[in-house]
């Protein structure tokens, strides 16, 4: 009796002990690393991995954000972390992935049984739900909903006006409906068509073969037309994810807790590992830091890193650097070249510039390699489509006088001559890169002034504005630019097709119209073979290269942290380089 | 010209330094206002060191190009092998501090801090001297009219002062300031980043001065030297030209002297703001926003600027102090 006693204590220590150490194990070696920091993840972990790696629920995974959102409202949203961060309460047709490295940019299905079936044309989307789906309240999800959610998100910009509108631009008749707000036929769009209550089938007026990546907007997130509300939606979001609103307070907190209606079994990818998860807003920057380095809170829910001034204390430490993570932010900073001021309407002097820019210079003055790597292509290197290509090497990056002086002959310019450099006022960043840029081109006699213009109105008056630009010869204009769905087409359309040309506001600061590229763009997204069509993005990038009407300078790069009692890490590269909201936990209880 | 202050026997008694310290009665010589002032200037240590300090500075700025290509400082070379890129500061110690650099390196480009100091020195003392002088201007010429005149005429000056007072001043420079674009008075870059700075700061400082200089109108037109010209037959002009204003030179020129640093604090702030000069010209206030942003890495780099700036207003508020006392005898 006394020794079965025993046992069974010994019997229950022991199988303590395994759990314990089975969840070390998991913990990529967590349960020796409390003793053996060395052990512990190194920087950059979360890059290829999942780091911390752990199946336990519970516990609260605290946000904290330097601004406010947008929106929270699924349909009224265009920033990068509430796209990663609204998948918490709700469920896109289709999703990105939750998973470390190169994986984080697979679509995978999520409110859909299966990624959308095309049309051998590219221009009918099939997508058929899951059944079983709920919200918050109990009811469950049908076609009609998500149907909804577009119609309000894409076509009623006087209540909704923050998120993107590519289903308005593809979708047919498009441009003629006036959204749910102001149309009031049952029917809604033509183009959207729900034969059931889970079959949805989206009409495009032309191919377009990237649209599973539309597809994982939160615009499509199902919104039931009796709750909504338009602007004031967001104040009563109704969930369809594993978590719900508890509160939300405009511009300063919002509490998330487990929907009881959610059901695991019909979601593949949501692991839902918290209890409870808060965020707030409008915490200063430097003390979002203070709070991540002190591991008071799980995450900077802006997703672009510590600020530059907080750097200095983690990089300089060992252990504090082991705990960073450098991600690319699928962003590229180049230097756009009008192809419609003089000289640079003339393909050699913008190869001239092509060769005189010494880029390591200006990725030291950006603030050396934890800001981003030296770039060569269009494409950022965690974009679909990407193919590593240097179509004007020079030596460690630093320019070459001789061939820069060489294309200036060729252009008819031997002794350089003068032009003007926009970067925007505002991002001191932007500027340092600028003074870097003028040094260097001064080098071959390019003597650049640089112009300084509010961000705010970059695109609307200035550099983005052709008329501005050709009539104060911006010959060379800083510029910046992530896509909203990582493939090529998502990177690349807007800056350089022609069509992209407008005469405020765009994004085509070069004013490139080359036939070349604008055919690849649209043979690109009619190619309904994910493969084949993204090799034609490397072909598209190449051909810009050719024009030599845009400088890639920086690859852009975030420096993240993740605190000791953060769970589940990892960086996808599909939002910009953030940590996946969807798998974080924590391990403080 | 009939001034209060007119050396007579009479007031020599009051004010012996009117008499110049001669061996004999013989030699007993009346002095001018101007002598006198110089007299109390020269026995206020501060202020000539002050005024020292100022001639010196002004003679670096006017002499800003000269200086660089003497000593081979430019202040626009990178030497980006001096900087640390992760750690954003430069390498060694003090801020990267040797022969070559005696200031150090800036954290971003490596540029020699000397080189841009002393490039920014003209930038900030044009923009604080010219910013003073429209202010001056402005303020001189309604504050006489209105302190002058009175009735209906100073009622609208200041009202207009109470106006410019209350407006929410570096709102509307920063607006302005990012607003005005190339083309604007016929000037581009530089020039008209100055002008601009010159004027927004100049433009809204001016009823400071002004409601000294109408107080001082106000108390000066009652006083009997100006009874008496005016009974002589004399007209409003020729009153405030010949009876008026020398006797607000003093107040005039003290504040200016006064006004001066505040620009040169305010012209940093608005550089703090990155609504001031262009990049890549060197700037106090830009070096100092630029430092700002880095101080946790390199807070030397920050003295660099903040001591100009500094060792400036402080010369340039002992110069006031000491013209103060000099030319106002009640001030003691």
């Amino acid at each position: 009796m006394k020794t079965k006693k025993v046992t069974a204590v010994i019997g229950t220590a022991l199988a303590l002990a395994l759990t314990a150490s089975a969840c070390g194990g998991s913990d990529d070696g967590d349960g020796d690393g409390k003793k053996n920091n060395g052990k512990k993840a190194v920087a950059d972990a979360a890059l290829e991995a999942v780091v911390n790696q752990s199946t336990e629920r519970g516990g609260t995974v605290t946000f904290e954000h330097s601004d406010v959102p947008d929106s929270l409202d699924p349909g009224n949203t265009y920033y990068g972390w509430v796209q990663n961060f609204s998948r918490l309460y709700g469920r896109s047709l289709t999703s990105f992935k939750p998973a470390a490295g190169a994986e984080g940019l697979e679509i995978v299905p999520d409110l859909a049984t299966s990624l959308g079936k095309p049309s051998a044309d590219a221009k009918t989307w099939t997508y058929q739900l899951r059944k079983g789906v709920k919200y918050d309240d109990g009811s469950e999800v049908t076609s009609k909903d998500v149907k909804y959610a577009v119609e309000r998100s894409n076509f009623a910009p006087e209540a909704l006006s923050n998120g993107p509108t590519y289903f308005k631009a593809y979708l047919e008749g498009g441009d003629k409906y006036k959204g749910p707000y102001k149309d009031k036929s049952p029917e809604g769009i033509a183009s959207i068509e729900t034969p059931d209550d889970h079959t949805i089938v989206f009409k495009l007026s032309k191919p377009f073969a990237d649209f599973d990546y539309l597809a994982t907007f939160s615009q499509t997130m199902p919104v039931p037309q009796a709750k909504d509300k338009g602007a004031e939606y967001v104040k009563n979001i109704v969930s369809s994810g594993p978590y719900k609103f508890e509160s939300y307070n405009e511009g300063r907190n919002a509490v998330l807790v487990r929907n009881p209606h959610w059901d695991k079994k019909t979601d593949p990818v949501r692991p839902a590992l918290a209890d409870r998860i808060e965020v707030k807003f409008k915490v200063n920057p430097t003390t979002v830091d203070q709070h991540l380095l002190n591991d008071q809170i799980t995450v900077d829910a802006a997703g672009t890193g510590l600020q530059t001034k907080s750097q200095p204390k983690v990089l300089t430490k060992s252990a504090e650097k082991a705990k960073t993570d450098n991600p690319y932010a699928g962003a590229l900073t180049y230097l756009a070249m009008s192809t419609k001021v003089a000289p640079f309407d003339n393909v050699e002097c913008r190869k001239a510039v092509q060769y005189a820019v010494d880029k390591a210079s200006v990725q030291q003055a950006l603030g050396g390699d934890t800001k981003g790597d030296v770039a060569s292509t269009m494409l950022p290197p965690t974009v679909n489509g990407y193919v590593k290509a240097d179509m004007y090497p020079t030596e460690g990056n630093k320019g070459d006088e001789a061939k820069a002086k060489e294309h200036l002959g060729k252009c008819g310019q031997p002794n350089g001559f003068t032009t003007n450099l926009s970067a925007r006022a505002d991002r001191p960043d932007e500027i340092s890169m600028a003074t870097a840029v003028k040094a260097s081109l001064e080098r071959v006699g390019i003597k650049a002034e640089i112009k300084t213009f509010p961000s705010g109105k970059y695109f609307a008056n200035f550099a983005g504005n052709p008329s501005y630009v050709h009539e104060h010869k911006l010959g060379l204009m800083m510029m910046a630019w992530g896509a909203d769905w990582p493939t090529g087409f998502g990177f690349l359309d807007q800056i350089v097709n022609g069509s992209a040309i407008k005469p405020s506001g765009g994004n085509n600061l070069m004013e490139l119209d080359d036939p070349k590229v604008n055919a690849a763009l649209g043979e690109g997204i009619g190619m309904t073979d994910a493969d084949e069509r993204t090799k034609k993005w490397g072909e598209v990038d190449k051909l810009v290269m050719e024009t030599a009407s845009a400088v890639p300078l920086i690859y852009r790069k975030n420096l993240l942290y993740r605190p000791d009692s953060a769970t589940n890490v990892t960086v996808t590269q599909a939002y910009l380089g953030m940590y996946d909201y969807l798998l974080i936990g924590t391990d403080k209880k | 010209m009939t001034a209060p202050l007119e050396t007579t026997s009479a007031s020599a008694e009051a004010q012996p330094e009117a008499v110049l310290a001669g061996a004999g009665a013989s030699q007993i010589e009346g002095r001018s206002l101007g002598q006198i002032a110089w007299t109390r200037f020269k026995r206020d240590k501060a202020a000539v060191a002050g005024g020292i300090v100022v001639i010196g500075l002004v003679l670096m700025a006017a002499l800003a190009k000269p200086i660089q290509a003497v000593f081979d400082l430019d202040p626009n070379k990178f030497h980006q092998d001096l900087v640390d890129p992760a750690l954003q500061a430069p390498k060694g110690a003090w801020g990267g501090m040797s022969w070559e650099h005696p200031l150090g390196v800036d954290p971003g480009f490596g540029r020699d801090l000397l080189a841009r100091v002393i490039e920014g020195s003209w930038v900030s003392l044009l923009v604080a001297v010219g910013a003073t002088l429209v202010s001056v201007t402005i303020g001189v010429i309604l504050g006489v009219i209105a302190g002058y005149y009175g009735g209906w005429v100073d009622s609208v000056v200041s009202r207009l002062m109470d106006t410019f007072l209350a407006f929410p001043l570096l709102l509307f420079a920063i607006s302005l300031s990012a607003s005005v674009q190339d083309g604007f008075w016929g000037l581009t870059g530089l020039p008209l980043r100055i002008a601009v700075l010159i004027f927004v700061i100049g433009f809204f400082a001016w009823p400071y001065i002004g409601r000294i200089v109408r107080a001082q109108t106000m108390s000066l037109r009652e006083r009997e030297f100006v009874e008496a010209s005016r009974s002589l037959g004399a007209r409003g002009p020729f009153i405030i030209f010949r009876e008026l204003m020398p006797n607000l030179v003093a107040p005039i020129l003290v504040y200016a002297t006064l006004l001066i640093p505040t620009n040169i604090l305010f012209e940093a702030a608005l550089s703090f703001l990155g609504v001031g000069i262009a990049p890549p010209q060197a700037s106090w206030g830009g070096m100092l926003t630029d430092a700002a942003d880095r101080y946790e890495a390199d807070l030397q780099y920050m003295f660099v600027p903040g001591l100009a700036i500094f060792i400036t207003v402080l010369a340039f508020n002992l110069l006031g102090d000491g013209l103060r006392d000099a030319l106002d005898p009640r001030s003691k």
